[in-house]
């Protein structure tokens, strides 16, 4: 097994505590001293440094928010000048305001490391040509993977997101072998070199892809591998930790977090506990070597579970599970908790349907109703209107068992639900709040 | 006779329930010079199958497929009613009669007489039915 940093990777689960510990005590009084925000936020929790006298009183700390990004705009969050800054990004603001990222050369650097280790694990090195097609400039995606890419010395295309059919003719003329995006842009790269006549298994040499910046199911990732005869790894990374950073291994049993570079927790979103090991709940970040800004308990939303058992790897860092949601994605209705990510999960077992569907979430009376859209595929289309009433009973009702709630499915047609090059919306919520 | 020279090609296009699909197979039809002798539209909730009887169905089937239209083709017959009262009854009741099921099917008066297109459970067993009856049936070849 290739390491990166096998000093680090293999690292015994205790030094890496201690070392956590040391980062984490070293942080909080650079923090308590230097950073107003969080000094003032430590003060109003009656917090102070000293409090801090083993690894598990992290629990003692205040937690951040998204919010408190957009509440800091643009930058009064920061820890440091700008003199000492060498690099912003400004978040896509998917979810509200623009949220502005701040690097020193230490903080770059740290988050290249963090991605040589993550794409060596993912078997890519010297000799592979990487096709970066996430998006270059302020969102995160496209330079941060650039640098990653070239760190370990494979050969970057950089050819961001769009005209894809010309990404498709330098795959193919560069000999790419592996690339990386959003899963919902690789759906389309996969839809339009079908059109072109271009099969990818082969007339391409792509191996691999490394995708993430939206969530996506491992049913999805059978189904990409099953169709594009390659591999598909899961990258994980937010704006406010950087942009992407971690990615699972060959094994792909969850996502290593490097545990000199993060702290993760796992909590329960509605108390801010930790739950029972193996548990699922709200990721929680702690960023230890970050100089920009801080990243303390950083509540990210996403919903996962934490492993720290040795990977078959062997690396001994923390893996976190496959991400099934984001709390702020999370739909309800009529009360009852959706992940969108649930409905997809779902499709990917039903052949008959395509890979790409929307929810449209809306409000008749006082009720709440649940649309969801889905391409009909070529094999499932039978002149028989009564085979088409069947297969949207059978969607609804394997949609109705997942999610416990009645869900009216209609069948259109192939290619009319919009795609996505960047990351992709897909549910549209009607519903007047 | 040979029951396969009377099996017509019908195309059936799956369609979203919502305006201008229609426009959209048939301008579609028209860009490729392709001549329509018959269609129906069945609606369900929300789509509907477009099923139409046209003169060159092989290039109208990967035309629309290139489009992206998810197109199939069915097995239908073509037979020759009387276009007077009693016409329709005379060919519902023989295939009543063999036990053979309509699946669903259209109509068309024609100048001399009118066409009924049929969609039947097994399409060569109706064939030599019908044919054995003594109706009149059109060959595939008609529609060119």
């Amino acid at each position: 097994m290739v390491m990166w940093n096998p000093r680090v990777e293999q690292m015994p689960l205790q030094d890496q505590k201690d070392l956590q510990y040391k980062l984490l005590k070293t942080l909080i009084y650079k923090l308590y001293s230097f950073n107003e925000f969080y000094c003032k936020r430590m003060k109003e929790f009656g917090v102070h440094p000293d409090d801090i006298r083993s690894l598990d009183d992290i629990s003692k700390l205040p937690f951040m928010y998204k919010s408190d990004f957009r509440d800091n705009y643009p930058d009064t969050i920061f820890n440091v000048t700008h003199e000492e800054l060498v690099r912003y990004h400004v978040s896509s603001g998917t979810t509200g305001k623009p949220t502005v990222v701040g690097y020193t050369e230490k903080d770059l650097e740290m988050w290249t490391e963090s991605l040589a280790r993550a794409l060596t694990a993912c078997e890519l090195g010297r000799g592979d040509v990487i096709q970066v097609s996430y998006g270059y400039g302020l969102f995160t995606g496209g330079l941060g993977m650039h640098y990653g890419a070239e760190r370990i010395g494979a050969t970057v295309v950089p050819s961001g997101v769009g005209n894809t059919e010309r990404q498709i003719e330098l795959m193919q003329d560069l000999h790419v072998t592996s690339i990386a995006c959003t899963p919902s842009y690789l759906l389309h790269i996969g839809e339009v070199a079908e059109k072109m006549g271009v099969d990818i298994r082969k007339d391409t040499n792509l191996k691999s892809a490394v995708l993430g910046a939206e969530p996506w199911s491992g049913k999805m990732k059978n189904r990409i591998e099953d169709w594009l005869g390659i591999r598909a790894y899961n990258i994980y990374g937010t704006s406010e930790l950087s942009g992407p950073m971690f990615t699972e291994c060959s094994e792909r049993k969850g996502i290593h977090i490097w545990s000199d570079i993060a702290l993760v927790e796992i909590l329960d979103p509605d108390t801010g506990e930790a739950v029972a090991p193996g548990d699922k709940g709200e990721l929680t970040i702690t960023l230890l070597q970050k100089e920009a800004f801080p990243l303390v308990r950083y509540r990210v939303g996403d919903i996962t579970s934490m492993t720290e058992e040795v990977c078959p790897c062997g690396r001994t860092h923390p893996r976190i599970d496959r991400l099934s949601g984001r709390v702020d994605d999370m739909l309800i209705i009529r009360g009852i908790n959706v992940f969108p990510s649930q409905v997809e999960h779902t499709l990917m077992n039903i052949p008959e349907v395509g890979s790409h569907f929307q929810i449209i979430v809306d409000k008749h009376g006082v009720l709440d109703s649940m649309l969801v859209r889905v391409e009909v595929a070529e094999s499932a289309f039978s002149d028989k209107i009564s085979d088409l009433m069947v297969l949207k009973k059978k969607v609804e009702q394997s949609l109705r068992n997942a999610l416990n709630i009645s869900v009216s499915v209609e069948l259109t047609e192939p290619g009319s639900l919009p795609r996505f090059e960047g990351k992709s919306k897909k549910v549209i919520d009607r519903r007047e709040l | 006779m040979i029951e396969e020279d009377y099996i017509i090609k019908q195309i059936s296009v799956f369609s979203e329930n919502r305006p201008g699909r229609l426009a959209a197979v048939a301008g579609a039809l028209k860009e490729a010079g392709i001549n329509i002798f018959a269609f129906s539209i069945a609606e369900a909730d929300g789509f509907g199958v477009i099923r139409t009887i046209v003169d060159q169905p092989i290039k109208a089937h990967d035309m629309l497929s290139n489009l992206g239209f998810r197109v199939s083709f069915t097995d239908v017959i073509a037979v020759v009613m009387r276009d007077e009262p009693g016409g329709l009854y005379d060919i519902a009741e023989m295939l009543g009669n063999a036990e053979i099921n309509i699946e669903y099917a259209y109509a068309y008066s024609g100048k001399e007489n009118a066409i009924l297109i049929l969609r039947v459970d097994s399409t060569k067993e109706a064939v030599k039915k019908i044919h054995d009856y003594g109706e009149e049936l059109l060959k595939a070849s008609r529609f060119k």
